[in-house]
């Protein structure tokens, strides 16, 4: 396979994840499938930030440990990524704070003779990028003018200074593929947000589904939505119950953190039947933990956050195709069975940048709501041989549509009567029941690679692109469940069939889904874990996972 | 709509003597005092919090959201913003206001929110039988404080107003009559009403006696002069012995939450429209 790996590295607030996203969009021009680690500590100036980009002719999800070129902005990028380096890597980079081999340009004297803020220094290592890598001006300006909105023409000229201070080093040849949008993680669960028909979306910031926010905010701009920011995860969350109370589809984002701090309010949506989606960005925990970092530990909280017991959609896309299916997916379901749909997705998923083709993500038809019919014997919790109770929003003609966190009867009125708790907690299974027959006829597990290997690879989320490489580099079979509540233990059953050697790949201590599998009969024979935040770059998981079959 | 029975059958269970029950009577009369002037019941909505204030819910037969504790505001927030043809009304109690969710009361007012918010202030936690609130007397003996509360109560009128609420006012649970237009001017106050009503708890304080003596009507006062607001707030710290006033204390027009909100321009509702354009910027 035809493929470029470049680190770029600098400072906090040297502009390194723009940095990195134009060069995944130069790669994107000359016809590549591209993909963005970002890694960056909890800092907003100074500190050491980094951006792995990879290209690759085949749609990736993940970058490797070795580079071929090397953007440095400050001396950390040499000296703490020596082994991301090999004698054929071409380093670029500020000789006015590096020192190294390859093709060095002052920063700081470019900048000053064209009357550059210091911001633009990354401009002056992507041209001179552009050239090393052989491609012709016209890409570099292209690009450019898609992509910056502010002080073009300047950082234009600046980058053309760095073109023509550079020499050709190792040329990328064009891939020849169409141009596809390059998307995070986040952005694709926004839009197919959008797609499921959101009308509101609510969160208080938090890594790593911030950026989900702003996205938000960005597009509640022009579009019909409404995005806010109140005060805190509490807020947020019940403001969702009465946006869904008021018939807005809502959505809230967060992480581990904030996500305590809105469990009351997920179990009154169990309880008072009102739907919302939540976008779970997990991150390196407990507590704070790593804030910028990844993981894969907040599995069973999502599980089983709230008091008492509910049914719930708990989905962990891998991917931004499957981001945006599960998004959309997630909105249908909670309304179509009044429930909590949780996202679970992580910091690599929701910061990282992938190339998304719209058009193999295909979202598969669900039905709507079921509405209710206006009048003085309108029940809101009237019972139903589904579970599911007619909707209705205020103002409605003639009717009094209550809802209510504590023991209700039919028409939303507090009773502590045994046989209405009962009935109650008899809808409530049968709900749990017809949510699994809603999610039974969906691609709630994902099987690819070598179909009929004995040998599979078990994987969840974000590990999704490392994952798929892995299984093709060892010929293994790829088994990902998607939807985690409820729980698709027979058709996973089947997608494991003949396995004679399974390996559960998790990003966590204590092997989650692993507990979770068991939890149904379902047994791993290996397992390889890892809680330091990082994601597996290509080469670490072959590795880990060679040992694991010899 | 057709002429409605505005209490529910639900079997009321406040004790004998509750101060709650003149809410309930001052906030049914209030929403018959609105279906004449036009206003329909069914565009009302009623969010409570927990504590027996909030079984008000239960009993009145409007669209009503029946909340968790200390989380009122954040609900009616929403369905504000959601349908702004929509009155949002709010009871809470004082460990639901004052307590568990004092940051959503501060917020509400910070915003100017288009609701109404009637604290039903007993001073008591009433439902776990008996603990001290943030606006119980110092030295208030409760099962949680049984050598008395060491801490001075704070002032919840002094508290919104310096937190921007646009309508600020007291009102009493043994004077129903001026209790009921507090009400009706919060609701037709366009922006956030705050009302703190002194409740009786008939089992765990009954202090009829205590504010039956200190209690006068606010007459003459100058709504708009912020300052005299704030002066009459503090004559009494609901602590020390003082006269305590009731009514309007202050109420002036600021630019409410909905208002600030409206777009500025047409949006699309085209969401296939709206995934390409953004799509088509990103490569």
């Amino acid at each position: 396979m035809n493929e470029v790996s470049v680190l770029i590295g600098g400072k906090a607030g040297d502009g390194i994840n723009s940095a990195g996203m134009m060069v995944a969009h130069l790669c994107n021009r000359l016809g590549y499938r591209v993909y963005m680690y970002f890694d960056y500590p909890s800092l907003i100036k100074g500190g050491h930030n980094f951006a792995v980009v990879r290209a690759a002719e085949e749609e990736i999800g993940t970058h490797r440990r070795k580079v071929d070129f090397v953007l440095a902005l400050n001396q950390d990028t040499l000296a703490l990524h020596q082994e991301m380096m090999t004698g054929e890597t071409v380093v670029i980079f500020d000789s006015y704070r590096v020192r190294a081999e390859g093709i060095g340009v002052h920063v700081p004297d470019v900048l000053k003779e064209e009357q550059a803020p210091p911001v633009m220094g990354n401009s002056l290592l992507i041209g001179a990028f552009a050239r090393a890598a052989g491609m012709p001006w016209q890409v570099v300006e292209d690009v450019f003018r898609r992509q910056i909105p502010k002080a073009l023409e300047q950082n234009l000229k600046v980058a053309r200074r760095g073109f023509d201070a550079a020499s050709e080093r190792r040329a990328i040849p064009p891939a020849g593929r169409s141009m596809l949008p390059v998307i995070s993680g986040n952005e694709a669960i926004g839009l197919g947000l959008l797609h499921g028909g959101l009308d509101a979306y609510v969160a208080y910031p938090m890594t790593p589904t911030s950026n989900l926010l702003h996205f938000m905010a960005e597009i509640a701009e022009e579009h019909q939505l409404i995005a806010y920011h109140p005060e805190n995860e509490i807020g947020v969350m019940i403001m969702a119950l009465g946006f869904a109370y008021a018939g807005k589809k809502t959505a809230v984002g967060t992480s581990g953190g904030g996500f305590c701090l809105m469990t009351e309010g997920l179990s009154m949506a169990g309880m008072a039947e009102l739907p919302v989606v939540v976008v779970l960005g997990q991150r390196t925990g407990p507590s704070t933990g790593l804030p910028t970092y990844s993981g894969q530990s907040d599995l069973h909280f999502a599980l089983h956050a709230g008091q008492g017991e509910f049914p719930r959609l708990v989905a962990a896309p891998g991917d931004p195709a499957q981001a945006f299916a599960w998004a959309s997916l997630a909105v249908s379901l909670a309304w179509r069975c009044q429930v909590p749909a949780i996202l679970l997705v992580d910091k690599t998923l929701c910061e990282g940048f992938y190339s998304y083709d719209r058009d193999k993500a295909e979202v598969p038809q669900m039905g709507g709501i079921f509405p209710g019919t206006p009048g003085p014997g309108y029940g809101r919790y009237q019972d139903a041989e589904n579970g599911v109770s007619p909707l209705l929003f205020p103002p409605s003609p003639d009717t009094v549509i209550k809802v209510n966190s504590y023991g209700h009867d039919e028409r939303g009125i507090t009773t502590e009567q045994a046989s209405l708790v009962n009935l109650m907690a008899a809808k409530r299974g049968r709900k749990t029941a017809f949510l699994a027959n809603e999610v039974a006829g969906l691609p709630t597990v994902n099987i690819e690679g070598a179909r009929n290997s004995e040998r599979v690879l078990l994987a969840w989320g974000s590990t999704l692109g490392v994952c798929r490489e892995v299984a093709g580099h060892f010929g293994l079979r790829l088994v990902q469940p998607v939807c985690l509540s409820p729980f698709p233990a027979d058709t996973l059953r089947k997608a494991l069939a003949g396995a004679k050697k399974t390996i559960i790949v998790e990003e966590n201590a204590l092997g989650q889904l692993e507990m979770l599998l068991a939890r149904h009969g379902i047994r791993a024979d290996a397992r390889i874990h890892r809680c330091d935040g990082r994601p597996f770059a290509l080469e670490e998981l072959i590795a880990r996972v060679g040992e694991v079959l010899q | 709509m057709t002429a409605r029975n505005l209490i529910t059958p639900a079997q009321n269970t406040w004790c004998p003597g509750c101060g709650n029950f003149t809410i309930q009577f001052a906030l049914k009369n209030t929403i018959a005092a609105l279906e004449k002037g036009g206003v329909s019941s069914d565009s009302l909505v009623l969010v409570t919090g927990i504590g027996c204030h909030a079984k008000m819910a239960d009993y009145l037969n409007i669209n009503s959201f029946y909340s968790i504790h200390g989380r009122t505001l954040p609900a009616a927030t929403a369905i504000k913003m959601a349908d702004p043809s929509l009155t949002v009304i709010c009871c809470a109690g004082d460990g639901d206001a004052y307590a568990e969710g004092l940051d959503h009361l501060v917020f509400a007012a910070k915003r100017n929110v288009d609701i109404t918010m009637i604290v039903h202030n007993n001073r008591v936690y009433g439902l776990t039988t008996g603990q001290y609130t943030p606006t119980s007397p110092l030295g208030f003996r409760g099962k949680s404080t049984p050598g008395g509360t060491r801490e001075d109560p704070f002032n919840p009128l002094e508290l919104m107003l310096a937190s921007g609420a646009t309508y600020v006012a007291r009102g009493y649970s043994r004077k129903m009559a001026e209790l009921q237009q507090l009400i009706l001017g919060g609701i037709r106050h366009r922006g956030f009403a705050f009302i703190d009503v002194l409740q009786i708890c008939a089992s765990y304080f009954n202090a009829s006696d205590y504010y039956d003596q200190r209690v006068y009507n606010l007459e003459g006062h100058d709504i708009l002069d912020f300052g005299l607001a704030c002066a009459k707030a503090r004559e009494w710290d609901y602590s020390m012995d003082a006269p305590i006033a009731l009514g309007t204390f202050y109420q002036v027009s600021r630019p409410t939450l909905g208002e600030r909100l409206q777009p500025q321009k047409e949006r699309s509702t085209d969401r296939e429209g709206a995934i390409a354009r953004i799509l088509a910027r990103k490569s």
